[in-house]
């Protein structure tokens, strides 16, 4: 196994461009590798699955009589699945916006977390939830306005009159962090009590809480989102190297900036709103994929995506059995593996 | 053919070139040259709509550059400015590809096509990058990325470019070599070339025609020996300037009197 792992990977780095030959064989090789992911985190969980019935059952997509019980079925089916599928849609929305937001801000350390973005999205979110909470459809509409109007407030603080550098923005990133958990602090104040436990875990990332309409809206946003973003890789490969560059060699700057910022924010924002804050994934997720296969985000974008969905399948993993039967929010495992990483990013300048 | 007509440029209140005018012919080099502040960097974005004029017409094959669409423009006019720092790894080879953005078809579905890798190797070619194509431009010397920048630019194979003190931060040898190539594009290829530049010398040298600039104004417009006088440098910097002949080429050849106290 490791040594088929081993094969690809020097086969997708021996060739030295990114061409579309290479993209389809690393997104192909990750593809599989995620469904192999899905398939072995569904048997794990607190309530131990006879593993050859379960996979009996998930390759059958639950056509065959494998041998499961009625409850033992519904785990599986209504619980494991529909949580993996929404770590998946989530850890590719926010792996694929970070690596576009990177791209375009020409900064690695951009991050939807770490620019407030999140934030932006978490309090459009509580106001749905406070204020609308009976249409469910206005959570992620929220949360896409909220993670928006973030990122114009970041992008605009980023860019003084001296230009924009990547501490500014990291600084620009953290007032707005900081102004709107005030604000979120301030209307979880309001809430009843019973309400400020499960929000403050929503909050730090939890996948446990999600309904399947919040699950095909994120499936969707993320599979199409990250579509868009990948049209768009070889415009954002120019702009990665200076807007006035990519003007120059005639990408279209600012409708370009528009849209990416437009779709990775809804990106997030779907995210967001089905899940809470799962940070650091946005960092990690696309460093990782640069360090491996180079920094053209006709990869980058693709494979952050694929790569992003696995990393929080297998962190929520983690999160949902490492204390069972009590869960741990799935942002702190992200976050307990992504602060390091930004700490020796930002060191390594 | 590049033409600007009697361009006004302004920032907010402020003029910074008013009543420009100028052409770029195919096989001429033309330097625009004058003190800090003259308008010369500004006078070149507004050349491939960089920067938008307030009056006056900059025509591109007699039609205005605004009726040009982004893309149809990079092809015919390339720009070679200070590279911006680089915080991704990106390969000499992969940089110099980015030229063929603007002739990417929508039936390549963003990928480049042989054409685009055969210029790309000629402009690596050109500039002698050849053996160091697979390395990152992070891990380059700054010669050797400023001709990377410039291998980009010809990688467009655009009739227009369009260098921003492309020699700036570089030695005696690394400048003469850039000049050498753009000099080598415009000879073998329709190409004309407008070089801003603050080294007077190498203008004379390598110009068919100077652009002397002074507060945004066109001073004067000419042949390296109509343009380089005693009266006209004089008059742009400040400054008592000699003129003479280059030993070798015969090109003018100025040289700034300085007045140095000594105690």
């Amino acid at each position: 196994m490791t040594a088929v792992f081993e094969r690809v990977l020097e086969l997708s780095q021996s060739e030295g461009r990114v061409t579309l030959r290479k993209t389809l064989l690393v997104c192909g090789f990750l593809v599989a590798l995620l469904g192999l992911t899905v398939l072995i985190t569904s048997l794990v969980g607190s309530e131990s699955l006879p593993s050859r019935n379960s996979l009996c059952a998930l390759l059958s997509f639950g056509q065959v009589e494998c041998g499961l019980s009625e409850d033992q079925s519904a785990i599986l089916f209504e619980l494991r699945l529909p949580r993996i599928l929404l770590a998946a849609s989530v850890g590719a929305s926010l792996a694929a916006a970070g690596a576009s937001y990177q791209a375009l801000l020409r900064n690695p350390l951009a991050e939807p977390y770490l620019l407030g973005i999140s934030n932006g999205a978490a309090v459009g979110t509580m106001l749905a939830l406070i204020f609308l909470g009976a249409f469910e459809w206005a959570r992620p509409v929220l949360a896409f306005s909220g993670a928006l109007a973030a990122t114009f407030v970041v992008y605009r603080l980023a860019h003084g009159r001296t230009g924009a550098s990547p501490e500014r923005l990291i600084l620009a990133g953290v007032i707005v962090t900081t102004f709107l958990s005030s604000v979120i602090v301030f209307v979880t104040t309001l809430m009843d009590a019973t309400r400020i436990r499960s929000f403050t875990f929503w909050l730090l990332g939890d996948l446990s809480g999600t309904t399947s309409n919040l699950l095909t809206i994120s499936t969707v946003v993320a599979l199409a989102g990250a579509i868009v973003l990948a049209a768009y890789a070889r415009s954002l490969n120019l702009l990665m190297l200076g807007e006035r560059d990519a003007f120059d060699l005639g990408v279209e700057v600012s409708r370009v900036r528009l849209i990416v910022f437009l779709v990775a924010s809804l990106l997030v924002g779907s995210s967001v709103a089905s899940s809470g804050s799962v940070g650091y994934v946005g960092l990690v997720v696309p460093h990782l994929v640069r360090l491996t296969w180079g920094a053209d985000n006709r990869l980058t974008i693709p494979a952050a995506a694929i790569c992003g969905a696995m990393f929080v399948v297998l962190a929520d993993t983690v999160a949902r059995t490492v204390i069972a039967p009590r869960e741990l929010p799935v942002g702190a495992i992200t976050a307990l593996i992504g602060a390091p990483l930004f700490i020796y990013l930002l060191k390594r300048g | 053919m590049l033409e600007a007509r009697n361009i006004t440029v302004k920032y907010g209140s402020r003029v910074a070139v008013s009543g420009a005018t100028l052409a770029l012919a195919p096989h001429e080099i033309t330097a625009v040259i004058g003190p800090n502040g003259a308008g010369k960097s500004t006078l070149l974005r507004t050349l491939n709509g960089g920067l938008s004029i307030t009056a006056g017409e900059i025509l591109l094959n007699d039609s205005p550059i605004e009726k040009w669409s982004r893309r149809l423009l990079a092809r015919q006019i390339a720009v070679v400015a200070q590279e911006a720092d680089i915080r991704f790894p990106v390969s000499v080879l992969e940089y110099v590809l980015g030229g063929r953005y603007a002739w990417g078809a929508s039936s390549s579905w963003g990928w480049e096509t042989e054409q685009d890798l055969e210029f790309a190797i000629k402009a690596l070619h050109e500039t002698d990058l050849e053996s160091l194509s697979d390395r990152l431009l992070n891990e380059l010397s700054g010669g050797e990325r400023q001709r990377a920048v410039l291998a980009r630019a010809l990688a467009t194979n655009a009739e227009h470019l369009l260098l921003d003190e492309p020699t700036a931060n570089l030695d005696l040898s690394h400048q003469a070599s850039i000049l050498s190539v753009v000099r080598g594009r415009c000879d073998s290829q329709h190409v004309s070339a407008l070089v801003v530049t603050h080294d007077i010398n190498l203008a004379a040298e390598f110009a068919d025609r100077i652009l002397l600039m002074k507060d945004g104004s066109p001073l004067s417009y000419g042949s390296p020996r109509e343009v380089l006088t005693p009266e006209l440098l004089a008059r742009a910097f400040a400054i008592e300037v000699l003129i003479d002949s280059h030993p070798v080429s015969g090109a003018p050849r100025a040289t700034p009197v300085h007045e140095i106290r000594r105690s």
